[in-house]
């Protein structure tokens, strides 16, 4: 019901904004063309990320895998057109991205929210920005707050609300720009594995309902294979994918059904073949 | 359904207690201190007119208001303070952001205002004098410089100190250029940059009293020294007590609702 009622409002949201996309609802492609990504730290040239090519289908959900620090989150970000790359270039619906837009969303594994504002204003902070009027945006604000099943959290502010709860108002921020892309910075790392599974299935709700194109940086492998279309496995830094995994296995998945568990350990195996002994990340699936 | 009504009842008149005690034992510290005072003076040690009891310093209050000098003295110092400090304001804010931003900035003006900040702003009002003369101006411009720094170092302190992540969600949220500012990154600064107001505001207060004290036109410093030219101690705590009054009544206009705001939202103790 809830979805049906976002696929209702997304016409609406995009002819209430300036400068939205002009996409309607639903994803679009993205083409990541030998993007790589060097910095200077103390004196020394590091290379966070190889250069990488990948293309991504309108509405496609893909999980990218691997240790800490192997460049997956500088590549969202790069996506989000927040950092330049070194070398190559993004193109979105076929667009080249040259700064953030906000027909690609970034969330972060910390929310990001602001503690100076309540949690519709955090919601509204986009449709501000698009020049949206304070009556529209605080409407808007509170049908994505109900979407993200926060309604009567309308006025609390941010130190009041669990993890969880954090992430559901970080989502109905992103979502109520009507985003095509949506690009996840291991949003759900820091919640207890309950909460986690609930966001999930929520998650790929959504995704179902708008068709949405996400790419979802974690280092679970379970839930990399519980959400994704592909799961693409990076090797540590420099960041390289090593391994890309289509999952055909049907929707919805159990995290406990035998074939995720068996889909989860064949992506493990190649995570531990490429990884050094003193990296994390085989505890964690 | 009555039991309930008492225990809640009970609970309520248990909170209004919990609020009025804590006022009641000020109070009573307050009587015994005044006490004290008195008994001293009566133990004639000094002469009463270098040291009064309270009741005359009550009265000297009483009459200082009552005869029309010390409400119009402290509008005088009052307006001096509104002029000077919100001139360090807008400075302090504009400076503050662009040493939190700017690494150029920072390294050489930033150095200057860590080292104008250790000089007292009093030592600043012989020269004010010798630019201005001994007028207004020289008075506001010390009192500029005893707040500038304090607001500077304030801001510049909760610019810096803002998760780099809040600055990144707000650009992807579509904000740019002067938004960033305006809605990011001095919201996301108010706790550090409320400290250096604060702060700001009594050494604005600090830098007036002294200034006012070499300057003959009716204020409250002046008061302070006609009171010492008339060998009055009585007029002298007169004019301290109604300074005080005046700074803890601004602090509770200004700051304090600020200040809970602040802490209402982001959850401080």
């Amino acid at each position: 019901m809830a979805e049906r009622h976002l696929v209702a409002q997304h016409g609406h949201a995009v002819a209430g904004m300036a400068d939205a996309s002009e996409q309607p609802s639903g994803g679009i492609s993205l083409e990541i063309v030998g993007v790589s990504k060097r910095f200077l730290a103390r004196g020394r040239m590091v290379e966070a990320l190889a250069p990488v090519d990948l293309q991504v289908k309108p509405g496609e959900l893909i999980c990218l895998l691997g240790p800490s620090g192997c460049g997956k989150s500088t590549l969202l970000s790069i996506i989000a057109g927040l950092e330049p790359p070194s070398s190559g270039l993004i193109r979105a619906g076929g667009r080249k991205v040259q700064g953030p837009g906000i027909d690609r969303v970034l969330l972060f594994q910390e929310a990001a929210l602001f503690p100076w504002l309540d949690v519709q204003h955090n919601v509204a902070f986009g449709l501000r920005q698009a020049g949206m009027p304070e009556a529209e945006r605080m409407r808007m604000a509170r049908e994505y707050l109900e979407l993200v099943h926060l309604s009567g959290f309308e006025h609390s502010y941010v130190h009041q609300l669990s993890g969880g709860m954090r992430q559901r108002v970080a989502l109905a921020r992103a979502l109520v720009l009507n985003p095509a892309v949506l690009l996840m910075d291991e949003p759900f790392g820091a919640l207890d594995a309950l909460t986690r599974d609930k966001l999930q299935i929520e998650l790929e709700t959504i995704w179902a309902a708008t068709g949405k194109t996400i790419l979802f940086v974690t280092h679970n492998v379970r839930e990399a294979v519980a959400l994704g279309d592909r799961v693409l496995v990076f090797s540590p830094r420099p960041g390289r994918i090593i391994q890309e995994f289509s999952i055909t296995l049907p929707r919805p998945r159990s995290l406990e059904h035998h074939q995720t568990i068996d889909q989860a350990r064949e992506i493990l195996a190649v995570l531990h073949a490429d990884q050094r002994p003193d990296e994390e990340a085989n505890d964690e699936w | 359904m009555s039991g309930e009504m008492t225990t809640m009842l009970a609970e309520q008149s248990r909170l209004g207690r919990a609020r009025v005690m804590p006022w009641i034992r000020r109070l009573i510290f307050y009587l015994i201190l005044l006490s004290i005072w008195e008994g001293i003076v009566r133990l004639e040690i000094w002469p009463p007119y270098l040291f009064p009891g309270p009741l005359i310093v009550a009265n000297a209050l009483w009459e200082g208001v009552t005869q029309g000098l010390f409400l119009p003295a402290a509008l005088v110092s009052l307006r001096r303070l509104a002029i000077g400090y919100s001139i360090s304001l807008s400075l302090g804010l504009v400076l503050g952001l662009l040493l939190g931003r700017n690494k150029l900035i920072q390294e050489t003006v930033g150095s200057l205002v860590l080292g104008m900040q250790a000089l007292p702003s009093v030592c600043w009002l012989p020269l004010a004098i010798l630019w201005f003369g001994l007028n207004e101006r020289a008075i506001i411009f010390v009192v500029v410089l005893g707040a500038l720094f304090s607001i500077t170092l304030g801001v510049e302190a909760g610019v810096k100190n803002t998760p780099p992540v809040y600055l990144k969600a707000a650009r992807n949220l579509g904000a740019r250029g002067v938004r960033l500012y305006t809605q990011v990154l001095l919201p996301a600064a108010l706790p550090a940059i409320l400290n250096g107001l604060k702060q700001g505001w009594s050494f604005a207060w600090r830098s007036l009293m002294a200034g006012e004290l070499l300057y003959y036109t009716l204020s409250l410093g002046n008061l302070l020294q006609t009171g010492r030219d008339l060998n009055d101690a009585a007029q002298v705590m007169a004019v301290m007590v109604m300074i005080v009054i005046v700074g803890v009544t601004i602090d509770q206009i200004l700051f304090a609702p600020v200040e809970r705001r602040v802490r209402e939202r982001w959850g401080l103790a």
